[in-house]
């Protein structure tokens, strides 16, 4: 098998005296598609958040294609990373929010290139010929001029994955990008996500209420519970047979 | 005694200290503000702690004081002779509004949600970028109206530079009235008037920046 992109290793975070993830051990490979379920408040999104950089773990690594994402080495020694370290190592990853996070002052278009041409110092000219294609590719090509506020919910996640994927990562995380949308928006936003896991080879990990989509499009799904992996496997092994009982709990409150 | 004719070309006279004064310490304000805003949010404790001493310095002692302090102690101070009025008096309301400013600079730069600091984070930006595409031009439509307000109140601020010698428009009318004690309430009326007039197109860039803030920063 091919080596993982990010490995966690015996990963642990607490906010004030609360542990809230209590040793993650995980590997994701390239384009493997991760699906993270769990109740609330069991750590999903603050996993994936450390990956982002936007929390750090308590203690153990983050491995990305082979680098320590929150430690360096300096003089020979393993020092916490500063901004230049985490910066040269994000550059892979991208994230899409559960509240879309879009530039309220920039046209949809400009919040594709902004990152691109100033982040990357891209060709303007390309990385605007680029935007409008996965502009258009989300269904929004007739909306480039327009600014967020002008948009629905299920088109502003549009925006926010175009916007991501601009960047070209080769890891794009997703957190609950549906739950702050109205019910009849969700399929519109699923569908582009479906797309790109059909079509791009990008590693995907997407924390989801939707069990059905997960099992889907993900290769893999991870059961968190209370701040452990609590099981994990194929889709079908973990949402259709899997003998847990916290799991099967968890799963018959979607089953009507 | 004719208001248009008699009294208005005499406060005229003014119109110049006022307006230069206006502007001169409306932009050194501005930049105070800028500066003073941004060490407030900054990581280095000893620039926090210094600017907050300098902001509540000035927030908590009265303009006037402020103006008679350094008109007095300045040339103490630096063992020079006094520079030029215009110059203390612009000092002083600079560094008056600028200390009031700055925390509508620091209000506004922490009122954008978070979100879009992480979303610039996961579009790999520097903190540098996050405040320069991100979080500044957002805030500064926010700062926009309260800019105007105290540029407005500066405005009637830069009357007591009539009380270190300057001649703007209040001096005259207050030597118009020494001369003409019994015409004094005209002559004041005159006076607000020409405020007024002043203050007209502040009030509309304020409201405009009103509008602008309104709709500019939604999600
Ligand atoms: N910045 C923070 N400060 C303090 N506690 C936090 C912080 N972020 C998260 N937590 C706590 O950590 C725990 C895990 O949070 P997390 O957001 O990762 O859960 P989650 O599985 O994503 O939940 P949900 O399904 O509700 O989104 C929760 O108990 C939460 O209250
Ligand atoms: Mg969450």
């Amino acid at each position: 098998m091919a080596e993982p992109i990010v490995r966690y290793q015996d990963v642990h975070k607490s906010f004030g005296d609360v542990e809230v993830l209590k040793g993650i051990d995980l590997d994701i490979f390239p384009a493997e598609k991760v699906a993270i379920i769990g109740p609330s408040g069991s750590g999903k999104t603050t996993i994936i958040r450390m990956l982002m950089t936007l929390e750090e773990p308590t203690s153990g690594d983050i491995i990305v294609d082979g680098t320590n994402l929150w430690k360096m080495e300096k003089n020979g020694r393993m020092t916490e990373a500063n901004e230049k370290h985490l910066r040269s190592v994000r550059g892979d990853i991208g994230m899409v929010f559960q509240h879309f996070n879009l530039f309220p002052h920039m046209t949809i278009l400009e919040n594709c290139m902004t990152a691109p041409i100033r982040v990357k110092g891209e060709d303007k000219q390309e990385v605007e010929q680029r935007s409008i294609e996965m502009l258009e590719r989300v269904g929004l090509g007739d909306k480039i001029h327009n600014y967020p506020s002008q948009l629905s919910g299920g088109q502003k996640q549009r925006v926010a994955m175009a916007r991501a994927l601009v960047m070209r990562p080769k890891i794009m995380l997703f957190d609950e990008v549906t739950s702050a949308l109205d019910p009849e928006l969700v399929g519109e936003v699923l569908e582009v996500i479906r797309d790109i896991a059909k079509n791009d080879d990008m590693a995907m990990v997407l924390v989801t209420h939707e069990m059905d989509f997960a099992l889907d499009i993900a290769d893999k799904v991870l059961f968190l519970d209370e701040g452990v992996i609590a099981e994990q496997g194929s889709a079908s092994d973990v949402i259709e047979h899997s003998q847990n009982e916290r799991l099967q709990e968890f799963l018959s409150r979607f089953r009507g | 005694m004719n208001p248009i004719t008699d009294i208005a070309p005499q406060l005229f006279r003014g119109f110049g200290t006022t307006v230069t004064i206006l502007i001169a310490s409306a932009i050194f304000s501005y930049i105070m503000a800028f500066i003073a805003g941004l060490c407030r949010l900054s990581k280095n404790t000893f620039l926090r702690k210094f600017t907050g001493l300098y902001i509540e310095i000035f927030r908590g002692t009265s303009l006037i004081v402020q103006l008679f302090w350094l008109y007095y102690a300045i040339p103490i101070l630096f063992d020079i002779d006094l520079p030029s009025n215009w110059i203390i008096g612009v000092i002083a309301i600079g560094l008056n509004y600028g200390a009031y400013l700055s925390e509508v600079v620091r209000g506004s730069i922490l009122s954008i949600a978070p979100g879009q600091s992480e979303a610039a984070t996961a579009l790999n930006m520097s903190s540098f970028q996050r405040m320069r595409f991100v979080i500044f031009p957002q805030a500064i439509r926010m700062m926009m109206p309260e800019f105007g307000n105290y540029t407005i109140q500066m405005l009637k601020g830069t009357a007591l530079v009539s009380l270190i010698g300057l001649r703007d428009v209040f001096y005259y009318g207050d030597i118009m009235r020494s001369t003409n004690l019994a015409h004094a309430p005209l002559i004041y009326v005159v006076v607000l008037i020409f405020y007024f007039i002043l203050a007209l197109p502040l009030i509309f860039l304020t409201r405009k920046a009103e509008s602008i803030a309104k709709k500019g920063v939604a999600n």
